[in-house]
């Protein structure tokens, strides 16, 4: 699997080492985001932001609402194509070393390889099986053995699979909204990522739930890099190894996630965490 | 009013009751002009049924065994001959009559009253076609453009222009779809009158209901459907295969059923392209090529109607005829509507969200 269609292309690219850098090391940066303007029209939502994010972490973003982590996210998946009015000023994103906005890049095959978990979780208004191998069917997979693997591994990958084993026909929407949450997940997680983007996953779950899938995303680190957007400090403190403390679409602060809790570099973060403003 | 059991209670408790006040007043006002305003339409609803199935169900039903006029239902129409013989009076279609007379072997003088004998059966057949044909031309242009409307164009200026302006389309009066299907179709692209050139006079007549409708249910669709499809990898075509217009189609389908009914229902746009008054053959009969079909006219019930109530002398055997008729395009509307509102219904039982 390629983020570059022209497969021609792609191929020399990487045979010249041009696109493909530092493969082997381990806990390699996977995302690396230079000097990244964005914009909303004529509104700038982010400014010069430069971060790198390692493979087989958990990244978390923090910031008060309205300053771009979801922005940031949705740039590293290319959601954000679908606002007519966004745009980039400079700066750009690279997944494994491939620049995602070149113009060769296949958004269908980056978002395969970045999934993506909302704030709001939204099944398909299909049965629990069908929700989980959405991502496999519209690639043509229709082999019902390989279907049926991938949904239990998928589901034992969300925590999920012990909840709605025996009922895996009925429809999505007859879950509570952690299972929601865990089913799209696990249909995230069946199209094979790398990484998994979450934006405040959690923000509409009670505790027991929020627990459950924070501790999924404890299993789920071995195998994935994985961003989460939050407002809760102590979920960022729990899962994440690095914390990003964004401010009025500035990246201001980041670092080891004690690090940033403990003793913070800035004066802002600080502020933020100790709840002075937000 | 004070009564027996507010006596025993507090005098905070009995403000609870209140007086007459002018609110109210106002209200009951209000809500006996909405009560007699619905019943007013639902007498004048009624009373239009009633006449329609009183002496169209004369014309329809018999009090002998078959008990349905199978004629009229399988019959062409045809001149009536009425006459009498032999002491009984006697009233034959045209084809009978010939018959009739072979039999006896004497010339009988018979008063004639034209398209009052026979059946509606070519009518019916027209007026199917002509449904489903159309139908069938609405609904796909309509997605597809609802399609592009709702999901793929760029919101602003042009697009407000084009939902403003088909808005107004569905306001233009059937005639002058009607005109303008003689002269683009008919004439223009020569295709005669004809079902192809009724079908797409009548499609472009409900195209506006359908576009509209249809985008209205695509943009009731929760954009996070489609939002996690894309983030899953999928293009945005199929994105909204697969997440958009399976949801959206009950309420597609409830613009078809508006479609449906004023399409079989209007006279005006297939008077010049597609209706004859008068056509032997079904439209499947002496066809040369399969083609053939598409090119030529059928009778239809509306304005099969039309013609026995306003082109030809009236009288009693005529008006039997228009209410047998109406009678038969009700009952034909009200199925086609059917079949829709069922298959909705199976439909927003498959995908409920
Ligand atoms: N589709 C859009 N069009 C125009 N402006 C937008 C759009 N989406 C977001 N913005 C603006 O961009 C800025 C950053 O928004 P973003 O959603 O990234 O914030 P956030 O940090 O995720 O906030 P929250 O914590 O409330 O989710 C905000 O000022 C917002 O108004
Ligand atoms: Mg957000």
């Amino acid at each position: 699997m390629s983020l570059v269609t022209d497969k021609l292309t792609t191929k020399s690219l990487i045979e010249t080492g041009e696109l493909y850098s530092e493969m082997t090391e381990i806990n390699r940066s996977l995302i690396n985001i230079s000097n990244f303007d964005f914009f909303y029209g004529e509104k700038q939502a982010l400014f010069d932001v430069n971060m790198d994010i390692k493979e087989r972490e958990v990244t978390a973003f923090i910031g008060p609402s309205g300053c771009g982590k979801s922005t940031l996210l949705r740039c590293i998946n290319r959601m954000n194509d679908l606002i007519d009015v966004a745009r980039i000023g400079s700066g750009k994103i690279t997944v494994n070393g491939v620049d995602i906005y070149d113009d060769r890049v296949d958004t269908i095959e980056l978002r395969k390889r970045v999934g993506m978990v909302f704030q709001k979780s939204n099944p398909f208004p299909k049965s629990i099986y069908e929700n989980v191998v959405y991502g496999l069917r519209i690639q043509g997979i229709s082999r019902k053995s390989k279907l049926d693997e991938s949904v239990e591994r998928c589901l034992k990958g969300a925590a999920l699979w012990e909840e709605v084993k025996d009922r895996l026909d009925t429809s999505g929407l007859s879950l509570s909204g952690g299972q929601q949450q865990r089913l799209c997940i696990a249909r995230a997680l069946a199209v094979e990522p790398d990484i998994l983007l979450m934006d405040e996953p959690c923000s509409a779950l009670d505790p027991v739930a929020t627990a459950k899938v924070e501790e999924l995303i404890h299993t789920l680190k071995d195998r994935y890099t994985i961003v989460i957007v939050t407002h809760n400090m102590q979920q960022a403190a729990r899962v994440s190894e690095k914390t990003a403390f964004f401010y009025l679409g500035k990246l201001i602060e980041m670092n080891a996630t004690d690090q940033i809790f403990m003793s913070p570099e800035k004066e802002q973060t600080e502020a933020y965490i100790s709840g002075r403003f937000g | 009013m004070v009564t027996k059991e507010m006596e025993t209670l507090s005098p905070e408790a009995l403000s609870l009751f209140g007086k007459p006040t002018k609110a109210k007043l106002i209200e009951r006002v209000v809500f006996w002009g909405f009560r007699v305003g619905t019943y007013f339409v639902l007498a004048c609803a009624a009373s239009i049924f009633i006449d329609i199935f009183y002496k169209g169900g004369k014309t329809v039903f018999q009090s002998e065994y078959p008990f349905i006029n199978v004629e009229f239902l399988t019959g062409s129409p045809q001149t009536l001959h009425v006459f009498e013989h032999d002491g009984a009076s006697y009233e034959l279609s045209d084809s009978d009559f010939r018959v009739f007379k072979e039999e006896a072997g004497v010339s009988i003088v018979s008063d004639t009253y034209a398209y009052s004998g026979g059946g509606i059966w070519p009518c019916i057949v027209g007026t199917v076609l002509l449904v489903v044909g159309s139908m069938a031309i609405a609904l796909t242009l309509g997605i597809l453009s609802a399609i592009f409307l709702s999901e793929y164009s760029k919101p602003g200026k042009v697009l407000n222009a084009v939902r403003l302006s088909i808005l107004n389309l569905a306001g233009v009066p059937s005639i002058v779809f009607g005109i303008f299907g003689m002269g683009m179709f008919v004439l223009a692209f020569g295709w005669n009158v004809s079902l192809i050139a009724g079908w797409f006079t009548l499609a472009f007549m409900v195209l506006p209901i359908v576009i509209s409708a249809s985008e209205e249910s695509m943009r009731a669709i929760p954009q996070g459907l489609r939002d996690a499809s894309l983030a899953l990898g999928a293009s945005k075509w199929t994105a909204i295969r697969t997440n958009v217009l399976p949801y959206a189609m009950p309420g597609i389908l409830t613009s078809s059923i508006i479609g449906v009914a004023r399409v079989a229902g209007e006279t005006a746009p297939i008077m010049f392209t597609a209706a004859y008054a008068l056509r032997d053959q079904l439209p499947w009969q002496g066809l040369e090529h399969w083609y053939d079909f598409f090119f030529q006219g059928v009778m239809a019930l509306p304005y099969h109607i039309y013609v026995v109530s306003a082109k030809i002398p009236q009288n009693e055997y005529t008006s039997r005829m228009q209410y047998g008729t109406a009678f038969v395009f009700l009952f034909i509307v009200a199925g086609i509507t059917l079949i829709s509102i069922l298959l909705r219904i199976r439909m927003r039982k498959k995908y409920r969200w």
